[in-house]
């Protein structure tokens, strides 16, 4: 098995304040590998250490064969960098960017405009090439950044919380478009803070938390280490809501919903069985649904972390 | 790295800043006014109350190159901040290619934008009454001089820009640089001004390059200075200036954690 990135003991300070501690990191070639934690977890802090923008205190790693600290520029020539924000240049058009990247890789005089026309068609930005970036949307601009790090394949390709301020139509599309890219071969190093974004496009997890990776696996891996699914029971009225919860051993109840949760193998039998008892004590339930424990559930049974709320989330159940 | 690669980046570099000064329509706009409509005012409205022994034109065309000079540093150090707190730097960081060509871009467009509004201070002093009176060679001088200047000017913004954290803060750092060369020989003599103040005016290093032009156009100094002396101090003032800028930026560049982060 062969590793584009493989990192060992990263640590990293700034003055007081340890932000990496000991991480351990080997991302298998051809896969996606998710960093996943929250705002201040670590994450930009190590893909910049691995994009040979920050040196780190202690630790070595190799980057697509080079060494990370004895070859910079080797690795500089392996990888490319999609920033947190679109990195670019927004007073430029679509086409005068990828040209200006094209000529930065050193392709021959006459391969640049048809490189960057090649791309623009990619990446369904024909229409804008000659349009100022500063009047793209955002989805356009994330597009135009990874048509931008394919002006050269990369072997190794960093996205950097690539859905932030994207809405959830562009988030679709730019998952859309990474996929492809690992289609193709290249192996991408993502992080986000967002649980369906890891949970649709990464091969592996790694859990960061206060700069330590706290758990890591497949994304069903993360999910199954919770264990056993869980049926959800809703209830037509607060006085049978309140008899179940008392007869049965909820994992988790809430009054407000009139909702019980109780944990099952997940067989139809033992569901069946369930609701039959139900109906004979006289309080049927309303609804009924069954659950996978979400990667949420994964987090914080594993973590003291915050993860932000938003319609990702909900994706992700 | 190759030398060709580097020449290639810069190139390139080169080309994306005067593009972005371009297409910045306001500070462009801005740049072109500024000259015409400051050697209007201090012509016609100031000039007929100064008495600096000359014809008001025939004094204030190299305080207004500097003054004018000192809003292009604004306009330097601000397009060099946007771009740290941008994370295209960050990109051009990743990638394998000289890190000093990005900003020897800056300060290339920086160049190219100042001489163009000192080449309109030229041009329309001499409209308004300047008559300089000056061979090839004090031409060449002055055009030199200018040349240093600005250079030194842009390393020195440029720095500025790599200093502070975002567009307002380099702004308002770069905001000195038009307001000391008043307290200089540039627009009035240095005599005039009361005592304590005319040791700073007579020697800081806006005054060595003022009167240098001066000297070169008009035959002699407002202060009775010799030019070559005057001259030799602006040279070292300048060639300090930039030396110790483009050291610092150079440095900031690379060592500076981009603001994104």
């Amino acid at each position: 098995m062969s590793y584009t990135v493989n990192a060992t003991g990263i640590c990293k300070s700034f003055g007081n304040q340890r932000v990496l501690d000991q991480v351990d990191l080997a991302v298998e070639t051809g896969s996606v590998l998710a960093l996943l934690g929250p705002n201040g977890a670590g994450k930009t802090t190590m893909v910049r250490i691995l994009a040979t923008l920050l040196r780190p205190d202690e630790g070595t790693a190799t980057v697509a064969g080079h060494d990370l600290l004895a070859d910079p520029v080797a690795v500089k020539r392996s990888i490319s960098l999609t920033g947190q924000y679109a990195a670019v240049d927004d007073m430029l058009t679509g086409q005068e960017n990828l040209e200006m990247m094209a000529q930065l890789r050193h392709l021959p005089r006459r391969e640049v405009r048809a490189r960057a026309t090649q791309l623009l068609a990619d990446f369904d930005l024909l229409d804008a090439r000659d349009r100022r970036v500063a009047t793209y949307s955002g989805g356009m601009k994330r597009r135009l950044d990874l048509a931008i790090s394919m002006v050269e394949r990369p072997e190794l390709l960093f996205l950097d919380e690539p859905s932030t301020g994207l809405d959830p139509r562009s988030r679709e599309q730019l998952w859309g478009t990474v996929r492809r890219l690992v289609d193709d071969g290249v192996t991408v190093l993502l992080t986000t803070q967002y649980l369906a974004e890891a949970d649709q496009l990464a091969d592996t997890i790694c859990l960061l938390d206060h700069g330590r990776i706290a758990a890591r696996g497949t994304p069903d891996e993360l999910k199954s280490s919770l264990g056993t699914e869980v049926i959800r029971l809703r209830f037509a009225d607060d006085a049978s809501y309140r008899r179940v919860a008392a007869a049965l051993t909820p994992t988790h109840t809430d009054p407000r919903l009139r909702t019980v949760e109780v944990a099952t193998d997940g067989s139809a039998a033992e569901v069946l069985s369930l609701l039959g008892s139900l109906d004979a004590a006289g309080t049927p339930a309303l609804q009924v649904s069954v659950l996978r424990p979400s990667l949420d559930d994964v987090f914080l049974s594993l973590t003291s972390m915050d993860l932000p709320v938003t319609d990702a989330e909900e994706m992700a159940r | 790295m190759s030398m060709a690669a580097t020449i290639s980046d810069t190139r390139v570099m080169v080309t994306r800043s005067v593009r972005r000064s371009r297409r910045d329509p306001e500070a462009f706009f801005t740049a072109l006014m500024l000259p015409v409509v400051l050697m209007l005012l201090f012509v016609y409205v100031f000039g007929g109350a100064m008495n600096t022994g000359t014809s008001y034109a025939n004094y204030v065309v190299p305080g207004l190159i500097v003054l004018c000079a000192g809003f292009g540093a604004g306009t330097t150090a601000v397009a060099v901040a946007t771009d740290m707190s941008n994370g295209i730097v960050d990109r051009f960081r990743s990638m394998p290619i000289s890190g000093s060509s990005v900003l020897a871009g800056h300060i290339t467009a920086s160049l190219l934008r100042n001489l163009i509004a000192t080449t309109l201070v030229i041009g329309v002093g001499l409209a308004v009454g300047w008559r300089p009176d000056a061979s090839v060679a004090g031409w060449a001088g002055a055009a030199g001089m200018i040349v240093l200047f600005i250079l030194a000017l842009s390393w020195l913004a440029a720095a500025v820009g790599l200093l502070v954290h975002g567009a307002e803060a380099a702004n308002s750092a770069t905001f000195v640089f038009m307001f000391i060369p008043y307290v200089s020989t540039a627009f009035v003599p240095a005599a005039t001004m009361p005592g304590w103040l005319r040791g700073f005016a007579a020697h800081q290093p806006f005054t060595p390059i003022v009167e240098t032009m001066r000297g070169l156009w008009m035959g002699h100094t407002s202060t009775g200075a010799s030019v070559a002396s005057q001259a030799g101090l602006a040279v070292l003032y300048c060639v300090a200036i930039l030396i110790l800028s483009a050291a610092a930026a150079s440095w900031l560049f690379h060592h500076r954690v981009s603001q994104s982060s």
